[in-house]
């Protein structure tokens, strides 16, 4: 790339051509407040006015967010013109603003907060009408509330570059904008896969969870058994929560956080991870062997099944009926586990701690309910879960190290690990496909094409003479491309994993933030970095395990032992897969 | 979008290949359903959407930015009342209102009837023959409160409606 000479407040720096003002400068050391600005230009409208700079011979100031550098740019920054101009923006986006910051979902994660800081907004100018307020909380994920709302854009530009969509659009004009699903429907009305993209890069609280925390303090008040499980991802972003570094694998410290919160059980859904790899891998090979409906596609992302149940009822015959592994662990914790272990099922409350937003709604769909009884109670999200520990006042950074509770349905593999991360459920199936196929163990290492960040990945394994293509897309841009070919009649593939989200659930909707003005001590290039760092951290568990496929797990093969019979059996059935079914797009 | 005619269906889908070979084809599909049915609602967007892959929230965007498109039905008659700044010093105002009292509908609504629809616009550039209003392209110069009834009878005769 050709460089060009710039000078920022006088002195010289040489810079890359073709990058934006606000992206130069940070690179000589310059951060310029900036709201609407995202990732490189994800989105950057020029919308919030807040990055505005001098640039010398330029008619009035510019938007640096959106302003390329040119050879011999002199820009000033901190001029008395640009500093009053950025407050002004500021204190006019505040004059329409719900200033309820104490309560709000983002305190302490609110980036208009931050820069009204930053640049010293001043109490009470501009005060003046407001536009009309809407307020959704009819998703069981995910609660909009237009009063925190600056009309940055960054949720549609998230929607349109993670899945190809944009669920909320602009609407109107003027004064009365607003960023809303098409007609200002409720979310809960229009075809939005509740991933949560929205809310991680909302700069204020106009996007954020439905929060569930009411709900399982209820559970504990009133004396029921409560039992909780973790997803893999929210052990390699937890820590994030509490100042440590992306990245921190968090496994034991949470197990022991969980523990001094009151939960009666605290296990792992990667036991869960473990018998659905049993089930999909088997329901696989029965696709494979009886001229079943081919490729087969996975379902443990609740985001993706909502993309399929809105944008392609034709295909939902490719979509594995394994229920996802949270849904898994719920219906065996309630049956299996209350079982052996002489507890009401009634009497059991089951909370997930989900890096997902979409599990929230996820856990109310009917086909997941028996007799009235639903498999989950309470789906948290990482975010939550850190909540909750520093409500109780638990010093996580100086917790022990403890182990999850072991009692039948505790253990868990390598394999079960990985799930949070694409590729991940792949690779756990091709771990157990290959010993199934060939009565031998495949090297890990060997699987190493289904790994990384890649949009779409495509590998082909040869066992035991059977040629078997996958392929593993996340974020449903990439998904699309899959479906289509398969629509058209032209997919190659046998297996296909989805997940919903871009980088799979280490990057979900519930996980912690990424937001570099609060990050001071990752690099500048965090957003690029986050989600390899947090795979990591699981990709390091799960070689740290000394089982690492899902059928060596001693617990799940004594589950099908003494209740299920075996994979794929008729009570595996009723307790292990679901259905699902097309919908209208908007009600 | 289920209760949507078939043949409207169609139409809307001939309406959007025209703008095949166009990269920004979205107003002027917008243009001709408006000009073809008088309003553009959402079940109409889902259509176009599923056509375009352009998302829905994207359409409605454009649709509620521009005056000129419209989510609900308008009238036979659009009367169009400029409210520009020549034609507001001029006494614009109390001619909407006046259209208002006579007709029983507020700018933006339409008559029962579906004869009438009022419009509120912004300047629509004849300020030399303020206040200006306009029905179905004829034009109405320097427009006055008392010419209101008589206007609205013309239609009203044009209709068989004493």
């Amino acid at each position: 790339m050709a460089k060009v000479n710039i000078k920022i407040e006088g002195f010289p720096f040489q810079v890359e051509s073709g990058l934006t003002i606000l992206e130069a400068a940070k690179e000589c050391g310059y951060e310029i407040p900036s709201l609407c600005s995202y990732n490189h230009g994800e989105c950057s409208n020029g919308s919030c006015r807040v990055c505005l700079v001098e640039v010398k011979g330029a008619r009035g100031l510019v938007a640096s967010c959106v302003y390329p550098v040119a050879e011999g740019m002199e820009i000033t920054i901190s001029s008395q013109k640009a500093n009053s101009a950025r407050r002004a923006s500021v204190e006019l986006l505040l004059s329409n603003h719900n200033k309820y910051c104490q309560q709000c979902e983002k305190n302490g994660h609110c980036e208009l907060l931050h820069v009204a800081h930053v640049v010293g907004a001043r109490e009470g100018m501009y005060e003046g009408v407001r536009t009309p307020v809407t307020i959704d909380k009819l998703t069981p994920s995910i609660s909009r509330d237009s009063s925190k709302c600056i009309l940055c854009g960054r949720c549609i530009a998230r929607c349109k570059s993670a899945h190809g969509l944009s669920v909320l659009g602009f609407e109107n004009r003027g004064f009365a904008t607003v960023v809303a699903p098409a007609g200002n429907l409720s979310l809960s009305k229009s075809p939005c896969l509740l991933c949560g993209q929205c809310i991680t890069v909302c700069p204020t609280g106009a996007l954020a969870e439905v929060s569930e925390i009411d709900k399982v303090d209820q559970a504990m008040k009133e004396g029921k058994f409560v039992v909780v499980q973790t997803a893999p991802a929210v052990r390699a972003a937890l820590g994030e929560e509490f100042g440590m570094p992306i990245g921190t694998l968090v496994t034991g410290k949470m197990v022991a956080a969980l523990r001094r919160l009151g939960f009666n059980k605290v296990f792992d859904t990667n036991f869960a991870a473990d018998l659905t790899i049993m089930e999909e891998a088997t329901e696989l090979l029965n696709r494979v062997q009886n001229g079943g409906v081919l490729p087969m596609i996975t379902s443990c992302s609740p985001g993706w099944i909502n993309y399929a149940e809105y944008y392609y009822g034709d295909l939902l015959d490719h979509v594995s009926s394994c229920k996802s592994p949270h849904q898994m662990m719920g219906a065996i914790l309630k049956s299996y586990y209350a079982e052996k272990n002489g507890i009401d099922p009634k009497n059991m409350f089951v909370v997930s701690i989900m890096p997902c937003t979409a599990k929230k709604a996820e856990k109310e769909r009917e086909q997941l309910q028996k007799n009235g009884m639903k498999d989950v109670d309470a789906v948290l999200t990482t975010r939550e879960l850190a909540k909750l520990i520093k409500r109780s006042g638990i010093v996580f950074n100086k917790l022990p190290d403890e182990e999850f509770d072991n009692d039948i349905v505790g253990e868990y593999t390598g394999a079960g690990v990985i799930f949070g991360v694409t590729g991940g459920v792949m690779e756990a199936a091709l771990r157990t496909a290959a010993w199934k196929l060939t009565g031998n163990e495949i090297e890990p290492a060997a699987l190493k094409e289904v790994r990384g960040f890649e949009g779409i990945k495509e590998a082909s394994y040869n066992l035991a003479g059977t040629e078997v293509k996958v392929a593993i897309a996340h974020g449903m841009k990439n998904a699309k491309v899959l479906l289509d070919q398969i629509k058209e009649g032209k997919s190659p593939y046998t297996f296909i994993e989805i997940m919903g989200c871009p980088g799979g659930c280490i990057a979900g909707g519930g996980q912690p933030y990424v937001k570099p003005c609060f990050l001071p001590n990752e690099g500048s290039d965090i957003l690029d970095t986050y989600k390899a760092k947090r795979a990591n951290a699981l990709y390091t568990e799960d070689e740290g395990k000394a089982l690492r496929v899902s059928h060596k797990n001693p617990q799940i093969i004594k589950l099908y032992e003494d209740y299920l019979g075996e994979p794929n059996s008729h009570k595996a059935h009723e307790l292990l897969h679901t259905t699902y079914a097309s919908k209208e797009r908007f009600r | 979008m289920s209760h949507l005619q078939a043949a409207a269906v169609k139409k809307i889908n001939e309406i959007c290949d025209r703008y095949v070979d166009e990269k920004t084809p979205l107003m002027m599909i917008l243009s001709d359903i408006q000009k073809e049915y008088g309003y553009i609602p959402l079940e109409v967007q889902e259509i176009v959407s599923e056509r375009t892959g352009i998302s829905v929230a994207e359409i409605y965007g454009v649709v509620t930015f521009y005056s000129f498109f419209s989510l609900e039905p308008k009238g036979k008659y659009v009367i169009g009342c400029c409210l520009g700044t020549a034609c507001y010093v001029k006494g614009a105002q109390q001619i909407v209102d006046k259209f208002s009292e006579y007709l029983g509908i507020g700018p933006g609504e339409t008559t029962e009837d579906g004869l009438f629809t009022i419009d509120a616009l912004r300047c629509i550039g004849a300020c030399g023959i303020a206040p200006a209003v306009t029905i179905n392209g004829t034009v109405y110069p320097k427009m006055t409160v008392d010419a209101v009834s008589g206007v609205i009878k013309k239609y009203k005769d044009m209709e068989g409606q004493f």
